[in-house]
């Protein structure tokens, strides 16, 4: 075949092993914020993979005859509750319910809003049906849309994993849709077109890839309220029933206990507020590091 | 009918604001296997639209409303969008002008070449992958096991104008449509893609439709050249006999607005005046307003498409003076 040029050469010798994902991993790590968070969310998945091991009670062990013990008594290093159940047990408990309720719920709804978001931007016809829908979702206070659904569905945290899906469905769909605008006019789908691809591979093999970065960072933003709000709906007695070690409940319980022994809400505050922070703080590093034309510290 | 390609009587409209619009007005032309077919024009004068059609892909408020396209005598501009699909990329391929922008960033050269080998050789994603190494190797890449594993931004404009050719030649189309694959390429590189889409083309023994607006790329690489105009064709003859004798006064405005390094008394003779746009109704000749020659009669009545040899047709009222009988059959073969 036809000669190849010096400079054309130089360049593809040049090797370059450019790993997007270890690029993005540095990035990251220089930021010193999202370095904490990441830091933190790691010793929460941690805590609640391992909280069998690093437990010494069960986390519905009482012992009524040591409640409502102080922080660092002994053998208990977070304290009891009101009937004596180990705080530490309880919060490494209630780090499995928050992580799982987060992930699920994200996971459902990032699905339910990329298929709405893909089908809405590719489909000029189906776009202005689907985006009515996810307006009117939109116009509800985030709340009190999984109020409703859960009052509909009944108190359970299986209800509020759908409520709160169903409430990350809008925001997904748009983001989604707004790529899928952008890019389905792009000359390299007009390609895959001309190589007989047909419209569901196209979307799904060729237009999608492009709308991760934005999902990555909807998905790390979106688990800190789905974990802060399942803890809200819980304190409000609508998710997690009481003996249930989640953290929103936790707190609900303790309330009573306020004046005489007020670490049995304020550690499940601390822990909710750490976690909700940590992914903040790492979805916003994300969002530097998955833009690059997007410079927010500078 | 033992050509390729036969487009006959092709009209296309679009649907638009101010009313339906043509853009392409009754055009005919073949290709045959092994030949290239040069389809010369300015901006909206319809030639990257034909290219568009025959793919079936044009936009969607654009319709053919008259005419057929025959590709080894099956009707494209019947097909439904399936059959269609299966065509393309099999015996239907189009490369592009921008490979900046036509592949995709995010992926790799070797997830979007065994694409088409996928979707129509049934191959699995390792056999595809053998099969695209073979295929970078044949469009002149080298390493072509590293690249399948690269991004397009860690290859120049020349590399992944190899790429897309490749891609478009998975599958051993018998029609490939370039619509002007080298405009953006440096002239060096250029040179090279020409000869490689020439030297694929005697292998596969495909046709190749070529839009192009550089007329140094036309003599290079055609055998047959279209000149359009206005969404019609007005001079379709082969490639020496157009450089010789040009007879449409718009063909030699367009080879004298070519500059001549070897002669640099030659002025430039730009065509003055601007293509009409799509909804401009033009008495006539549509390109009177523009024509130094323009006679009483070409505002008058529209010129029919003078055979001035069997392969040299001009849409012009210049040929009745050398014709006594105009043939008003627009046949081309």
């Amino acid at each position: 075949m036809s000669a190849v040029t010096e400079t054309e050469k130089n360049i593809n010798t040049e090797k370059k092993t450019t790993n997007r994902f270890v690029e993005v991993a540095k990035s990251l790590m220089k930021n010193k914020l999202s370095l904490i968070g990441i830091i933190i969310i790691t010793l929460i998945v941690l805590v609640a993979i391992f909280s069998p091991i690093i437990t010494s009670y069960g986390p519905y062990e009482q012992n009524l005859e040591r409640t409502k013990l102080g922080v660092g008594s002994e053998g208990h290093f977070l304290g009891t509750d009101n009937y004596g159940r180990d705080m530490w047990s309880r919060i490494a408990h209630g780090a499995i319910i928050s992580l799982l309720v987060g992930l699920s719920s994200v996971g459902i709804g990032l699905f339910g809003g990329i298929i709405l978001g893909l089908l809405a931007g590719y489909y000029r016809k189906l776009d202005s049906i689907i985006m009515r829908f996810v307006d009117l979702l939109f116009a509800f206070p985030g709340i009190l849309l999984a109020m409703l659904i859960i009052a509909m569905l009944g108190t359970s945290l299986v209800n509020v994993v759908i409520a709160i899906s169903i409430w990350s469905i809008p925001g997904c769909a748009r983001i989604v849709r707004g790529s899928v605008l952008s890019i389905k006019n792009q000359e390299y789908i007009q390609a895959m077109k001309t190589v007989g691809a047909s419209d569901l591979r196209i979307l799904l093999k060729h237009v999608l890839p492009n709308c991760t970065a934005p999902l990555i960072v909807y998905g790390t933003m979106r688990m800190a309220t789905a974990i802060l709000s399942t803890s809200a709906l819980s304190y409000l007695g609508l998710g997690a029933q009481p003996p249930t070690a989640e953290w929103g409940a936790m707190i609900a319980a303790g309330q009573d206990f306020m004046w005489d022994a007020p670490h049995i809400s304020i550690i499940p505050g601390i822990a909710i507020m750490l976690t909700v922070f940590a992914f903040n703080v790492v979805g916003d590093g994300l969002r530097d590091a998955l833009d690059p034309n997007m410079d927010v510290n500078n | 009918m033992s050509n390729l390609l036969n487009v006959e009587n092709l009209e296309i409209k679009f649907r638009t604001a101010d009313g339906t619009l043509p853009a392409v007005r009754n055009i005919s032309f073949s290709v045959d296997r092994e030949e290239t077919l040069c389809i010369v024009g300015e901006s909206g004068s319809g030639k990257s639209i034909t290219s568009l059609s025959i793919m079936g892909l044009l936009p969607s408020n654009g319709d053919i409303t008259k005419g057929s396209i025959y590709l080894e005598d099956e009707n494209l501009s019947g097909k439904k969008e399936d059959e269609m699909e299966r065509l393309r990329g099999n015996k239907l391929s189009m490369i592009f002008q921008e490979p900046m922008t036509a592949l995709n960033p995010v992926l790799t050269i070797g997830y979007q070449l065994r694409e088409p080998l996928i979707i129509h050789k049934n191959m699995s994603k390792k056999e595809a992958s053998q099969a695209s190494v073979e295929l970078l190797d044949k469009v002149g890449i080298p390493n072509p096991k590293e690249k399948l594993n690269q991004h397009p931004h860690e290859l120049s404009g020349g590399m992944r104008q190899r790429v897309m050719i490749a891609m478009a030649l998975a599958c051993e189309p018998s029609l490939l449509i370039a619509d002007e694959p080298t405009t953006a390429l440096d002239v060096t590189i250029q040179a090279q893609i020409l000869d490689l889409i020439n030297d694929l083309q005697s292998e596969i023994g495909m046709g190749v439709i070529f839009v192009t607006h550089d007329m140094g790329v036309v003599a290079e690489i055609a055998d047959r050249v279209m000149v359009m105009y206005g969404g019609e064709v007005i001079e379709l003859a082969d490639v020496e006999t157009l450089f010789d004798n040009p007879l449409h006064p718009y063909t030699k405005g367009l080879l004298d607005s070519v500059p001549d390094v070897d002669d640099v008394s030659k002025e430039i003779n730009a065509i003055k005046g601007s293509m009409p746009s799509l909804n401009e109704e033009i008495p006539g000749c549509r390109f009177h307003p523009r024509c130094p020659f323009a006679m009483d009669i070409c505002k008058q009545k529209e010129p029919p498409t003078f055979e001035v040899t069997s392969t040299h047709y001009s849409k012009c009222w210049l040929q009745e003076v050398n014709q006594s009988e105009p043939s008003n059959t627009v046949t081309s073969t």
